[in-house]
């Protein structure tokens, strides 16, 4: 490997056989370029996936409940859980650092809307401040149900801009209207928007304490909502989110005195499941680039030892000249083995930095819907430039060993 | 210098074999210049391979310069090949991407002898064979007989003890043959043992001894009156 005059009798030989050289050359270098582009462009799908769901900050976790399905501690199947506010306070301070936003609600039961002698059918709902984030909500006019509402046990109320639409006709200003909710009067204090459609905008909001104590509600509720802080990379969100649910909804089995294994009394709906879902999707796909690669490489090590096969063919007769002339059956083979690994270092090294200069110069540049900044792992694609040279050296090394140990006689007579 | 005693060579081919060599004898002295004769397939390319060390005997025993060979490794051979033997080759032999002087001084890379003072020996000797301005130039740039003096070149770069040429001037005409044979004479002049293979009577009278083979084995060993042949050039 040090031997300078060895380095010396192969450059010469390079030199003067640019065309073999090239051909050798272009195999593995193209290779690797391709493998490189590949995986580059496989990072980049996952990025660019990564980014649509970042984009939503769609982090948000439901809880509702059902009946049991399952008999646990000598309690029968078919008990309805109902979730209480002990429940929500006993979340809220035990994952306090984790949690963004949060709320519970409560569906006022056959809430009868009216405004002024006219009946109008909207759901009612008791939230708290926090819903307003949950939910995407946008204000229109006036203001949120707020904590101090809810303290207060307030009877103020929000409606939305459909609601608005229909009952105040001749546009007139809903702020500090009241509606009339089971026959107790409720302020207006607020006109909100939800981008989410028509049907989200069917329900009037009032505060938790209200709802829950005018409407005989007691302690009852029937949903939780959550959202998390958010994190740096999706894979620790999803991490975290999914250990938040299970926490939540062991602490629930636990107080509620559901077997552990019954998954539809207590219902937990993340939606970063999903994402992890989309993810999944995407390492199939990167597995299937890694496989492409893996063939392509494969092709690069077939090529590398037909080339190394001619070689030795095509120089069978100097190899007879060069032994005539005193070499060594291994200083053959050195010599062959020598120029084949420095003729695919050189060349994989070369498709290696073209290809992720390559990326790196035009990978931010691409807009395309799914890919982002493709870029490829360095380390994974030096191996690869090592496993065929390596792969190389091996297929080279046969035909030259075969040819070091030919009878000079006979390798002079090839023509 | 050489001595070969009952030496049998034959070559398989299929089920039957061609029996080439059926017991040489004979000997050579250290400055000898030995012409081998005979007709076409009588075995002089078969008995100079073996002498060179380039395709083995089935048996009989060969020394060369004192060293019994026989059952050498590939390794050893290479060596010996190396420090005892020259070849020039009826069709040269050069590497065809390589300079004159570069295969000039080819056999000196394969003693270790550093590059520097490789291709000063190769100058050294391109010189005495007159192609010092041929140098740098592919063996494709030059004539026949340019191409077997640079084969002369590299075959004596060695200094081996035995020169072996197998038809040096089967490939040239008679002026360049002359050349060629001048300076294998000047060559043995020095004191060097030559074997030269030909057909060529008035070649094999430019060397001082010649060998008639035929069916085998040697059926004439006479020496002769060497002419010159710098009177031709
Ligand atoms: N490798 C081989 N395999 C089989 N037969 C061979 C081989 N080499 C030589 N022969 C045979 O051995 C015989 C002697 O061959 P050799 O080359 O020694 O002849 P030669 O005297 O040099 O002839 P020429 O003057 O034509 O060069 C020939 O009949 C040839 O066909
Ligand atoms: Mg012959």
């Amino acid at each position: 490997m040090f031997d300078i005059e060895r380095w010396q009798e192969i450059f010469e030989t390079i030199r003067k056989n640019k065309l073999r050289t090239f051909l050798t050359g272009l195999s593995v270098a193209s290779g690797i370029f391709i493998l490189v582009i590949l995986l580059g462009f496989g990072q980049g799908m996952q990025n660019g996936i990564a980014q649509e769901f970042e984009d939503d900050a769609s982090n948000r976790i439901v809880v509702w409940t059902q009946v049991t399905t399952k008999e646990f501690k000598g309690l029968n199947p078919g008990r309805s859980i109902q979730m209480r506010n002990g429940d929500y306070d006993h979340i809220e301070t035990r994952f306090a650092d984790q949690l963004e936003g949060r709320s519970a609600r409560f569906r006022v039961p056959n809430a009868m809307v009216n405004y002024k002698k006219e009946s109008v059918g909207y759901s009612v709902q008791g939230i708290h401040s926090g819903y307003q984030q949950i939910e995407n909500q946008y204000m229109s006019q006036g203001r949120y149900i707020n904590y101090e509402d809810h303290r207060n046990v307030s009877k103020v109320a929000v409606i939305s801009n459909t609601i608005k639409r229909e009952i105040f006709k001749n546009g007139d200003d809903p702020l500090n209207e009241y509606l009339d909710i089971s026959g107790i009067k409720f302020k207006i204090v607020g006109v909100y928007g939800d981008r989410g459609g028509e049907r989200e905008e069917e329900r009037i909001f009032i505060p938790m304490s209200t709802a829950q104590r005018v409407f005989n509600g007691s302690d009852r509720v029937n949903n939780l909502y959550y959202t998390l802080k958010p994190v740096e990379n999706l894979d620790q969100a999803v991490a975290e989110s999914m250990k938040f649910s299970n926490d939540m909804k062991r602490y629930l089995q636990e107080v509620h005195t559901v077997a552990p294994d019954d998954d539809s009394a207590i219902n937990v709906f993340n939606t970063l499941e999903e994402v992890k879902r989309f993810f999944n999707l995407i390492s199939g796909i990167k597995m299937f680039f890694w496989f492409v690669g893996i063939c392509t490489i494969i092709a690069g090590v077939v090529g590398v030892s037909n080339i190394m096969l001619i070689v030795v063919k095509e120089r069978t007769r100097e190899i007879g000249v060069r032994k005539a002339l005193g070499a060594k059956p291994w200083s053959i083979v050195g010599m062959i083995l020598h120029e084949a690994i420095f003729v695919t270092a050189i060349s994989g090294f070369a498709g290696l930095i073209f290809s992720m200069g390559l990326l790196e110069v035009f990978g931010p540049y691409i807009e395309v819907d799914y890919i982002l900044n493709p870029s490829v792992n360095f380390n994974v694609a030096l191996s690869t430039v090592f496993v065929l040279i390596f792969a190389g050296a091996v297929a080279g090394f046969f035909p030259a060993w075969r040819a070091a140990n030919i009878h000079v006689i006979d390798a002079l007579r090839d023509e | 210098m050489i001595e070969i005693k009952d030496l049998h060579k034959s070559y398989k081919m299929g089920s039957n074999s061609l029996h080439v060599l059926k017991g040489i004898n004979f000997t050579a002295e250290s400055g000898e210049l030995v012409a081998i004769m005979g007709s076409s397939g009588s075995g002089k390319s078969t008995l100079l391979n073996i002498l060179g060390m380039l395709d083995e005997a089935d048996s009989g025993d060969y020394t060369l310069d004192g060293v019994p060979i026989k059952n050498l490794n590939e390794t050893k051979a290479a060596k010996y090949r190396n420090k005892f033997l020259g070849f020039i080759f009826q069709s040269f032999n050069l590497i065809n991407y390589k300079s004159a002087m570069e295969n000039v001084a080819l056999p000196l890379y394969y003693q270790k002898i550093p590059r520097k003072e490789r291709q000063e020996r190769a100058m050294k000797y391109l010189e005495q064979v007159g192609l010092k301005e041929w140098a740098h130039h592919l063996p494709s740039e030059l004539s026949g007989g340019q191409k077997q003096r640079v084969a002369i070149a590299r075959a004596m770069a060695a200094e081996p003890k035995v020169l072996l040429a197998d038809e040096p001037t089967g490939a040239l005409d008679s002026t360049t043959s002359y050349e060629v044979m001048d300076l294998i004479q000047k060559i043995n002049d020095e004191g060097n043992t030559i074997l030269v293979v030909t057909h060529e009577d008035d070649i094999a009278h430019m060397c001082k001894r010649i060998i008639h083979l035929k069916d085998g084995v040697i059926e004439k060993d006479e020496k002769v009156t060497q002419v010159r042949a710098s009177q031709y050039v």
